[in-house]
């Protein structure tokens, strides 16, 4: 260690500790808990439930379009609904509630340095919403007229009407309902993330000085604090026009030669308010993914993140443009042409600062220490991943190349390329990085990068010959892809490649699921540290840590998260809370 | 609860002023608003979302306006009282926004003295702000009853388009909600505070945190914050 000067004056605290919940029974430990990291892991485990019910309806829908008319099971009511349950599953019960209700909760408080967040109960709250509304959405499948299969978008006024599965039962009732509570749910534990990150930091921790995990879920939370209002009010409108006969959404319409009591609404209205919520809701996906892969990135290249200022920047310019692009979701619905002008260019506004981050990461990359660790390896896969589906988004922004493109199998390759898989690529890769902090073991490796090339390889032999099938004009939503010119002998043949290649992916997660369980008793044991990492997580005295997180005193800040291969310093990483001025860190100023 | 308590064990380098000091303390050490205890923050931010719920609201309340090709009911005449045998326009909802936007005084009055830990004056004045609210929904309630015994309904009235008494009905109940709510609140908070709970610092039943006077101050967020909503559904809806 050379050109250490003494420690840094440590900064005077302005948050008082905090006086803790103390339970007393195993109920109040482990069921009706307030630890944010007792509520983390219910919030992942019933996330990941559901998603694995979503991933089945997936298998589903895939047997009807791969092998048309051999299961006659699936009828094209049952497809819409397995379509809409999917997708409504995988955005928001699955893939909003892992990455804020999950990593939010586990994360933040540790990362920040706080004992819990600011308002435990409500947080607790927050998860037995989040748990009746994924209750009340799961119940529809067992209702009488089964879930809705209105599409995920539940576009009215086809939504509310007798065709559609659901629409005159208690389908869609039962979805609406159940997306109302979710956001309550979600805004009780939003709003105590959002003040943990803001209030209750730790000493010496900065705004700047946060991981880039935080700065993605924080400005996720905000976002969807602001973004669910939308879906909420629309929710609610809608389930007056369906229960009480209101107007907001339906205008005058015959439904089977039959004049419905409905007049003067507008379904266009609807749509607005979904993409005002629907829109935002791909970068509150997207952002905590990008934070989350920064860090691993570093931490596994060893090296410090490339640009941290502007990484910070671009996470927030992104969270607030994502606000005004929402109508390009719309081109096709009947809007003034100057409309479609103004949101394509807000949208492709939006490649500038999604660049930035992506030449941050490869910089970061350039010249590390690179580990080809498994969160490694997704990381890595998340960056190709994001840079394909962000590509054809650049497409589909463009009104003049997204009208022939509309509603083609190119959109479903499109979104899942960019809010599917990348995301999901990081939540693996996440679990495998902290893993071992919230189990204390590590999961297995060889299972790991197994799981690894099976998800990476298939899903892009998923997805990528969707494009081609988009292309030539497949169109999405369809029950049955048999008799139109369009479907040739070879797009007959990739769709059932396709549906091979589903399977085997999937299966490839029932090995994850295998591997989560198999290693929390069998796992190699992993130490406080595995990954010699930085951040303030991984300083915890127990691990998994207890209670309060960080034993008797907080820990004191003295750096930024990313000092890896400090020369000078004795390690390759120096953590957070190590006091030491060593010359030729990186931290900006 | 303590938290907010500043416990400043060195001296603080004095901050720059203006712009540059929102930047600096947005990017300092342990919390983004220096002298904003946790709660206060919690409820601002809950604050914003609602105003976009309420904004939601109010901008399809307002597209359903513009684009109906039947003609919309004269709030002018639907909303007038028959009193001593004369029309008069807009009575009621007047008395309503008079009674709130009192509450609204009490309310403040209320937090003044909670301050000052005077426990009765605040008790008094918080019951009394919830007896502003109470009557506020009763008179609600009363319109309600008014309008739909003369066929006002959310799918139809006889005046016009539907959406007239959806929006009504959905935009007014909402809100009355809320000041439901508030009024729930404002009876538990003024109960705390008459038994003194502020001043031994008493856990919470549910939260087991303890309460300090500057809850009655968030309580107040809230309600004033009920009371500006109303201001913009009385404006948008009854005045336009």
């Amino acid at each position: 260690m050379v050109d250490i000067t003494p420690a840094d004056a440590v900064p005077p605290a302005e948050v008082a500790e905090m006086e803790l919940y103390h339970p007393h029974s195993w109920w109040t430990k482990y069921v009706f808990s307030q630890d944010a990291k007792v509520i983390a892991i219910q919030y992942s485990a019933t996330a990941t439930a559901i998603g694995f019910v979503a991933l089945s309806l997936s298998w589903l829908m895939r047997l009807q379009l791969g092998f048309p008319g051999t299961f006659d099971f699936i009828t094209p009511e049952a497809y819409y609904q397995f379509i809409t349950m999917h997708g409504m599953i995988m955005v928001i019960y699955l893939l909003t509630a892992l990455f804020l209700g999950g990593f939010g909760n586990y994360l933040i408080p540790l990362m920040v340095g706080a004992r819990d967040m600011v308002f435990p109960y409500v947080n607790m709250l927050s998860y037995w919403i989040y748990l009746l509304a994924v209750l009340v959405l799961v119940s529809s499948f067992f209702a009488p007229g089964g879930p809705t299969g209105a599409g995920w978008t539940l576009y009215p006024p086809q939504a509310i009407m007798t065709g559609t599965p659901g629409g005159q039962d208690w389908g869609i009732i039962l979805m609406l309902a159940s997306l109302i509570l979710f956001i309550i749910g979600f805004t009780m534990g939003g709003l105590n993330y959002v003040v943990t990150v803001l209030q209750a930091r730790t000493r010496g921790m900065t705004m700047m000085r946060l991981p880039l995990t935080v700065w993605g879920i924080f400005t996720a939370t905000v976002m969807a604090l602001l973004a669910f209002p939308a879906l909420f009010v629309a929710c609610v409108m809608m389930l007056l026009d369906r229960v009480l006969g209101t107007s907001f959404f339906m205008p005058a319409i015959v439904e089977m030669g039959e004049q419905l009591q409905h007049n003067g609404g507008s379904p266009i209205l609807f749509q607005h308010l979904f993409w005002f919520f629907g829109h935002p809701e791909v970068y509150i996906v997207a952002l905590p993914a990008f934070g989350i892969v920064s860090d691993l990135i570093s931490t596994h290249a060893r090296k410090n993140i490339f640009g941290y200022r502007m990484m910070v920047w671009a996470i927030v310019g992104i969270g607030a443009l994502s606000f005004v692009v929402w109508a390009h979701h719309m081109y096709v619905s009947g809007m003034h042409p100057y409309f479609g002008f103004f949101f394509a260019t807000t949208t492709l506004i939006i490649a500038i600062p999604t660049a930035i981050k992506v030449y941050n990461w490869v910089l970061t990359l350039w010249r590390g220490d690179i580990h080809l660790t498994i969160p490694m390896l997704f990381a890595l896969a998340f960056i190709v991943t994001f840079v394909n589906g962000g590509l054809t988004g650049l497409f589909l922004g463009n009104v003049v190349v997204d009208v022939p493109l509309s509603d083609t199998m190119f959109v479903v390759a499109h979104f899942h390329m960019v809010m599917g898989v990348a995301p999901i690529l990081v939540i693996l890769g996440a679990i495998y990085h902290w893993y071992p902090k919230v189990t204390g073991r590590m999961l297995d490796e060889t299972l790991g990068r197994f799981h690894f090339w099976v998800t990476f390889l298939g899903a892009y032999l998923i997805f990528f010959p969707m494009h081609y099938l988009g292309l030539i004009g497949i169109p999405r939503r369809y029950a049955e892809l048999t008799d139109m010119t369009i479907m040739t002998e070879s797009a007959h043949h990739l769709n059932s490649f396709i549906s091979i290649m589903a399977f085997i992916v999937g299966f490839a997660q029932m090995v994850f699921l295998f591997n989560l369980i198999w290693s929390i008793r069998h796992g190699r044991e992993a130490g406080g540290n595995p990954w010699r990492a930085t951040t303030l997580e991984w300083q915890t005295p127990q691990t998994p840590p207890a209670h309060g997180n960080f034993g008797k005193d907080l820990p004191i800040v003295y750096r930024w998260a990313y000092d890896y291969s400090v020369p000078g310093a004795k390690e390759d990483f120096i953590p957070q809370n190590v006091p030491g001025n060593f010359g030729l860190s990186k931290e900006p100023a | 609860m303590s938290e907010t308590t500043l416990t400043h064990s060195g001296q603080t380098a004095p901050r720059p002023a203006g712009l540059k000091g929102i930047a600096a303390d947005w990017a300092s050490d342990q919390r983004a608003f220096k002298n904003v205890s946790w709660g206060k923050a919690m409820m601002w931010i809950f604050l914003l979302s609602d105003t976009f719920i309420f904004g939601c609201f109010l901008l399809s309340y307002m597209t359903a306006r513009i684009s109906t090709r039947v003609p919309w009911p004269n709030p002018s005449e639907v909303f007038a009282l028959r009193i001593g045998g004369q029309e008069i326009p807009l009575i009621l909802i007047a008395i309503m926004t008079f009674v709130l936007i009192s509450s609204s005084g009490t309310m403040a009055m209320a937090v003044n003295f909670g301050y000052r830990h005077d426990r009765r004056k605040t008790a008094i004045l918080m019951l009394l702000t919830a007896a502003l609210g109470a009557t506020f929904v009763g008179m609600q309630a009363f319109e309600w009853t008014k309008l739909i015994s003369e066929g006002v309904r959310p799918w139809g009235n006889p005046w016009g388009a539907a959406q007239f008494g959806s929006c009504f009905f959905m935009i007014t109940g909402f809100h009355g909600t809320h000041v439901t709510i508030g009024v729930i609140f404002l009876i538990i908070v003024a109960h705390k505070v008459w038994r003194g709970d502020y001043d031994v610092g008493r856990p919470g039943f549910f939260t087991s945190r303890r309460g300090r006077y500057e809850n009655v101050e968030i309580m107040g967020l809230y309600w004033h914050f009920v009371d500006l909503v109303w201001v913009f559904i009385f404006a948008f809806f009854y005045l336009w």
